[in-house]
């Protein structure tokens, strides 16, 4: 029955594309609806799964012979374990969700039978990304999540903007695709298959340590790539552009998560190179302070939650690099319901505000929009860790961990981060819902339909009691989380209820920081930031890492390809081809002279020849 | 003095001195009657070489008939008229001279290799034609070749008839296509 | 016969070179006719000879086919310029150049 969960959404994702058109309306009802029963097949088997005993929690199942070639042979496997059921709850379950707010938020549009095909589409990759149970299918879920994420970002292709950010969230996650392959092909070539069950059991034998963080590194830089990591980030601001939908489900709950997902199954290789966890752990914290930092300066909204995004991806990196993989999961439920809400309430706000994204001109939104302005502030709440909502726990256990096993300089940076990421909540709320109406627009702002704001509201739902999942080393999840993540070492080092204390007072100070610049109207916030430049602008822009890229490496590839059309095939082939063809033209031009048309000439011509062969043959004998 | 060499010293010279005299003469018609002239040596050679029945035809076919046909056309297109003496192709009268001396030369080398410039002609000759040369020939032509007389003759009628079919002027259903197009403009113009 | 053979060799070659000059250098149709006429009595002339000289009568009947032919190639030769004259009103072979360049 596991093949039932990808097949549905699949089916009508071909459906739709076919006759979408013709649907009309009904062709979002039945995406949601694919989704929603794939859901409710994957409860039944993960109930399922748990009603086992802890060891024989697995479900395989074999599809097909894919490829089979001399000893090499892979098959299309799906695989239940307790970490693939956790994914496919979360695509599929919030999946549903997103599918439902979409009948709205697309209601206008003519082309959303060709959307909801898409987004079909995605869930269909994304939940063959996580059953995989070897690498390829994997794969194949990998590249289909990028092929649906360009098709999704690009959907108003009529802008060209919008092409231009689809084409560059597809080349900047190729740059990872391609490595990631690579790595692939290492593990083929050392193991001789792509099947987890073998690779992971064999590792810490076949492997040497460098051989192993070869591998992880590869695998990982298509993490960076899938997840807008350090250097690979450029590309989640630009997504934007498409719709608010496909930046909640694909830029905040599943696709971009996809890398935390490869990186924690295959922290077996992870863990016997050792330095590659670093290098993750090196990554996930500057990844996780430089996007705060981003964050702070953004006017649109949705960049704010973008680069939100990038950040918080960066926290569940740090957990993975310290082996903490229960609570990088439990980070990764956690955010996706937090992050969608949070974009599907900005989603509710630009719809309110007829189209617009600039914070600027928002203000005072919650007299008008009153279950939006509480539905998010569950959310940013939640994201900046207040208890007892659902961040506040998972941030908690991460910075727990990081303390416990002596990683100071983690903890730290990981504080601070949390600090920045509260003031930028902060801000972005205080901005968007408080003081007065800044804009016509903010004033006339209404609130969305129902269709909007149910999802909403069951998100908020969910964010709120998430904590049940409870987290601690031996909490709830991680237990269950054990077959695949194996034991996670207990440190020592200040309580529970010490770091919680000083998590939460950071939270708040930080919170009452961007209340007393933004919000109190004693401080303005424009000389604030003027006070701030340059570094505010920079911040803007992230940094001007996309100019350096452009500097760096766009501008001369465009210069080698101008040099190689301009000069290497117009002039030096071209030139070669037409030089042959006039060479061939001049010896014509003088050869043709012969036909002098004279018939004597000829003769004459023939007698020189007679005469010739004559006194060859002479002189010969 | 052999009477031979007596009849070669003389006639060599004329047919040397006719084909010099086709050759200069201004006047076609000139030029074609000292050809004449050389036929006639010519077959005078072919009796000194015991060929009397080709001495016969040569004088028949070659100086009676061809030359004549000669002689109607020239007379008949009124192209006695002197030639214009310029020459407008680059070396083309030096050279042709040099190398017709080259080639001569080239000739006499073969020869004095081949033959030798003192050889007699053997016995014997008479001896093969025991009936007379005419009747010989005639046997060596309709024993031995005598598919390629038969062919002969066959390429004689076609020429005739392409002859007639060339000099005709006006034509009626002609079917070859070179000849469809030279026609269409004769009844052009 | 007391005369070398080569002598009448040498005499034909003489007249086919001659021929030669005659067929370059002149302009008029018919004299090129004409010295190809003399190349070709030059050519039977050879051929007697050889025949004399090995004793073989091939030679004349060769040189009998040879008058038969040519005398064929001149009635269709004639004709020809006859056709060439009626359209171009001259017989000089410098004028008819169309195939060229």
């Amino acid at each position: 029955m596991l093949w039932l969960i990808p097949a549905l959404p699949l089916a009508v994702a071909v459906l739709n594309l076919l006759v979408g058109k013709r649907l009309g309306r009904w062709a979002g009802v039945l995406a949601t609806l694919a989704v929603a029963v794939s859901f409710a097949i994957s409860v039944a088997a993960v109930a399922d799964l748990l009603g086992r005993p802890a060891e024989e929690r697995l479900a395989l199942q074999h599809l097909f012979d894919w490829i089979s070639v001399g000893g090499f042979r892979v098959g299309a496997d799906l695989r239940l374990d307790a970490l693939s059921a956790t994914m496919i709850l979360v695509i599929t379950g919030i999946g549903a969700l997103i599918h439902l707010y979409s009948i709205g938020y697309m209601a206008q549009d003519p082309r959303r039978g060709r959307f909801f095909a898409y987004l079909n589409l995605f869930v269909f990759f994304m939940l063959m990304l996580v059953l995989g149970a070897n690498y390829l299918v994997l794969y194949l879920g990998w590249e289909g999540v990028g092929l649906c994420s360009f098709l999704l970002i690009g959907f108003w292709s009529d802008k060209v903007a919008n092409a231009e950010a689809a084409k560059k969230a597809f080349i900047t996650t190729r740059i990872g695709d391609t490595l990631m392959l690579i790595g692939l092909a290492t593990l083929v070539f050392t193991f001789g298959t792509l099947d987890f069950v073998p690779i992971f059991g064999t590792a810490s034998s076949v492997l040497t340590k460098d051989a192993a963080t070869v591998i992880a590194l590869l695998l990982f830089a298509g993490a960076i790539g899938k997840s807008a990591q350090l250097p690979l980030q450029v590309w989640l601001p630009d997504a934007m552009a498409g719709p608010t939908p496909v930046s909640a489900l694909i830029h905040a709950a599943t696709m971009v998560t996809a890398g935390v997902y490869l990186v924690i199954r295959s922290h077996v290789l992870f863990e016997v190179s050792g330095v590659a966890l670093t290098v993750v752990l090196v990554i996930g914290v500057a990844t996780a302070l430089f996007a705060a930092t981003c964050a702070i300066a953004q006017v649109d909204i949705k960049r704010v939650l973008a680069y939100s995004t990038i950040s918080q991806l960066g926290y569940m990196f740090i957990a993975v690099g310290m082996r903490a993989y229960a609570v990088a999961m439990f980070f990764l439920v956690a955010h996706a319901f937090y992050k969608a809400l949070m974009f599907l309430g900005a989603g509710s706000v630009i719809h309110g505000m007829h189209d617009e994204q600039d914070m600027r001109q928002m203000g005072g939104l919650r007299k008008v929009m009153p279950i939006t302005f509480v539905t998010f502030l569950v959310g940013a709440l939640a994201q900046a860790g207040i208890p007892p909502l659902a961040g506040f726990f998972a941030k908690d256990a991460l910075l727990e961990v990081a303390q416990h096993s002596g990683r100071t300089a983690v903890y730290a940076l990981g504080t601070l981060a949390a600090f920045l990421t509260a003031f930028y909540l902060g801000r972005m709320l205080i901005m968007t819902f408080f003081g007065s109406a800044r804009s016509e627009k903010a004033e006339v702002a209404h609130e969305s339909s129902p269709l909007l704001w149910i999802p909403l509201a069951i998100l908020a739902v969910g964010v709120a009691f998430a904590g049940v999942l409870e987290l601690s080393p031996d909490g709830r999840l991680a237990s269950y989380l054990e077959p695949v993540t194996g034991v996670m070492r207990e440190g020592t080092g200040l309580s529970f209820l010490a770091l919680a204390g000083i998590a939460v007072a950071v939270a708040i100070v930080s919170l009452a920081i961007a209340w007393w610049v933004y919000g109190s109207g004693r401080i303005d916030p424009n000389t604030f930031r003027a006070r701030m430049e340059p570094m505010a602008t920079a911040a803007q822009h992230g940094w001007y890492v996309d100019r350096a890229y452009d500097v760096v490496f766009i501008q001369p590839a465009k210069a080698l390809a101008r040099l190689t059309g301009d000069v290497v095939d117009a002039k030096v082939i071209d030139g070669a081809v037409n030089g042959v063809a006039g060479l061939v033209k001049r010896a014509a031009s003088g050869g043709r002279l012969i036909q002098t048309g004279f018939v004597r000439t000829y003769a004459l011509v023939l007698f020189v020849g007679a005469v010739a062969v004559l006194g060859y043959i002479g002189v010969r004998v | 003095m052999p009477l031979d060499n007596v009849v070669f010293w003389v006639f060599a010279p004329i047919s040397i001195a006719a084909a010099i005299g086709m050759l200069v003469m201004r006047n076609v018609v000139h030029a074609a009657l000292f050809l004449v002239v050389n036929f006639g040596c010519i077959a005078v050679m072919y009796l000194l070489l015991d060929a009397p029945f080709l001495f016969a035809v040569q004088i028949v076919v070659y100086a009676g008939a061809i030359m004549v046909l000669f002689l109607f056309v020239i007379m008949l297109l009124g192209v006695d008229r002197s030639d214009v003496r310029t020459e407008r192709l680059f070396l083309q009268r030096p050279l042709a001279v040099v190398l017709a001396v080259a080639f001569f030369v080239e000739v006499a080398m073969a020869i004095r290799a081949g033959v030798g410039f003192s050889t007699l002609a053997p016995e014997g000759f008479e001896a093969l034609q025991p009936t007379g040369n005419a009747q010989a020939v005639a046997e060596v032509l309709f024993r031995d070749y005598f598919f390629p007389f038969e062919v002969t003759s066959i390429l004689l009628i076609v020429a005739a008839i392409a002859t007639m079919v060339l000099a005709q002027r006006k034509v009626r259903a002609i079917t070859q296509a070179e000849l469809t197009g030279t026609a269409e403009a004769e009844a052009a113009s | 016969m007391r005369t070398p053979i080569a002598y009448f060799l040498l005499l034909a070659g003489l007249l086919f070179a001659m021929g030669t000059v005659g067929v370059l250098v002149n302009r008029n149709a018919l004299r090129i006719f004409m010295s190809v006429e003399l190349q070709l009595n030059a050519v039977n002339l050879t051929l007697v000879a050889f025949a004399r000289m090995h004793n073989d009568l091939t030679g004349q009947v060769l040189a009998f086919f040879s008058m038969v032919v040519a005398a064929a190639e001149v009635v269709v030769g004639l004709a020809i310029i006859v056709s060439i004259y009626r359209r171009r009103r001259s017989v000089d072979v410098d004028d008819i150049r169309e195939m060229r360049w």
